[in-house]
């Protein structure tokens, strides 16, 4: 079977008048249909700069993106991304925010309107299409941030720490929510995280990556029983500590302290 | 809102409300007693009125020229002057700042240049706009223009450089091109920095349109200060400058409307 994502031994250095700054080095790894990846490492090892390669908003020094099989040319629509703050437009109401991308996109018609407003009413914003973004919670905020992607009906989310901005309480209750909103849609979703709980609980596999520049150190497939389907229900089984540990282990002998 | 309001909370609102009350008490009693004493001063002969006036000719001067239509000529064509300098410099001040946006070569290219004019004193400028544009109502209109622009510019893309880069992130994923981030995140993000700015343009606009009367005027506020003083009519040039206080107090007051209305 053909991957949702291919990576191909990519590669990117920064360039600046100080130097160049070799973020990421021959990085590999290929991600399934529907597959949860999360990807943790040291602080500034450029896991964003990886998220950012394969949205198509900075274009790699070396290397290649694949999606179902073809090379990737820049921004792609089949890819979402989702960044760490919601950042919706005060001046716009819930639902003006959530078609945004339609809107840029120019594919804001009757029946996109329609997707969006079923989408607000499946995830429990419909009474608050007509508010502003400043008089929702945290994280009803994150929800309508990931509805304004969803809009453009991407197949791959990529999940730029999109939890670190809310209290510890909403965060899990949001990752908890915005997980399950991705799994029910059938997405193909990578995360990236500094929060190594957070990645064994709703990840199928994660990927840990060295420090500066960037290599795939190890990758841990993670499993847990059938009826531990959320990432609240993973907190409590007793596979979720040895994950935790062996996630920790790897990523200490990579060198973070 | 069915709490109970404690004693100590009304305590306070009426220590406030009683400070308040003490502040307008006392800023109109200065302007009382300032008014008193200068028309005191005057009668018994303490300054001489013919050089300072006094309360009392500048308001008979005042009446004089409300009954005889002049003052809302002259103050009509000063206001109109300053409104259509102020029209140009915020059209003039957003297009350059985009400008400067959207370009980095051009704006480094800029920046000293605009650094250096907007320093520069505008006054400096006049008699040159003089004999480029005669002594005529474009001159006016140009000189008010000059003292704001450079600056309206200045403010507008330092503004605008501040946006925050992942709102430029956010357009981009979305698959915006940079004329989205202009149309839909930088330009609403900054109406209320642009009505801030405005709020400085117009009192700008008007120092300029007052330079430019004083200089090649025939009517207007600027016209009737030379004219009153040239002329020694003291009374005539306080009145106007009285006028001038409420004028440019009520423009600030209008912009400041606009911007309750914004927030809104």
């Amino acid at each position: 079977m053909i991957p949702k994502l291919e990576v191909k031994h990519l590669s990117h250095s920064f360039h600046s008048m100080d130097g160049e700054t070799r973020a990421l080095s021959d990085i590999s790894f290929s991600v399934k249909k529907g597959e949860f990846l999360a990807i943790v490492g040291p602080s500034g090892c450029g896991k964003s700069t990886l998220l950012s390669l394969i949205s198509g908003l900075i274009t790699p020094s070396d290397g290649e993106i694949w999606i179902d099989g073809n090379k990737m040319v820049g921004a792609d629509p089949r890819i979402g991304y989702m960044l760490q703050k919601d950042h919706l437009l005060e001046w716009r109401n819930i639902f003006s925010n959530a078609c945004l991308g339609l809107e840029i996109q120019k594919k804001l018609n009757e029946v996109s309107k329609e997707r969006v407003r079923k989408l607000l009413m499946t995830y429990g914003l419909d009474a608050f299409s007509d508010m502003k973004p400043s008089e929702l919670s945290g994280g009803m905020r994150q929800r309508a941030a990931l509805i304004r992607t969803l809009a453009l009906q991407p197949d791959i989310l990529l999940l730029d720490e999109p939890f670190s901005a809310l209290d510890y309480q909403t965060r899990l209750a949001v990752c908890d929510d915005i997980s399950m909103i991705i799994r029910s849609q059938g997405k193909t979703a990578i995360l990236v995280t500094h929060d190594l709980s957070e990645a064994v609980s709703v990840a199928d596999r994660i990927l840990i990556l060295t420090k500066r520049p960037a290599q795939i150190k190890t990758t841990i497939p993670i499993c847990f029983p059938d009826n531990a389907n959320s990432p609240l229900l993973r907190r409590n089984c007793p596979e979720f500590s040895s994950y935790f540990n062996d996630v920790w282990n790897s990523l200490r002998e990579g060198g973070v302290s | 809102m069915t709490e109970q309001v404690t004693s100590a909370q009304l305590e306070f609102v009426e220590r406030q409300m009683k400070r308040r009350r003490w502040v307008t008490i006392i800023r109109g009693l200065v302007l009382f007693v300032l008014l008193g004493a200068w028309e005191v001063g005057a009668r018994a002969g303490l300054i001489n009125d013919f050089i300072f006036s006094s309360p009392s000719r500048i308001f008979f001067c005042f009446n004089e020229m409300v009954r005889d239509g002049s003052i809302f000529y002259h103050t009509g064509i000063t206001i109109l002057e300053t409104l259509i300098s102020f029209f140009f410099v915020i059209v003039l001040g957003i297009g350059g700042a985009i400008i400067l946006w959207s370009n980095q070569m051009i704006s480094e290219v800029a920046d000293p240049y605009l650094v250096m004019l907007n320093s520069l004193p505008k006054s400096a400028l006049a008699p040159i706009l003089i004999v480029w544009l005669g002594a005529n109502v474009r001159t006016i209109i140009v000189a008010a223009i000059s003292v704001a622009i450079f600056g309206s510019i200045l403010t507008l893309h330092n503004g605008f450089s501040n946006m925050d880069p992942d709102q430029i992130k956010l357009i981009i994923s979305l698959g915006g091109s940079r004329k989205d981030i202009m149309t839909k995140v930088l330009l609403p993000g900054s109406i209320p920095m642009i009505v801030s700015n405005m709020k400085v343009n117009i009192g700008l606009c008007l120092v300029g349109v007052i330079i430019g009367e004083f200089l090649v005027a025939r009517a207007g506020l600027g016209y009737l200060i030379i004219y009153g003083s040239q002329t020694f009519q003291l009374s005539l040039v306080m009145s106007s400058i009285f006028i001038l206080c409420v004028m440019s107090g009520m423009m600030y007051m209008g912009i400041g409307m606009i911007e309750k209305q914004i927030k809104q």
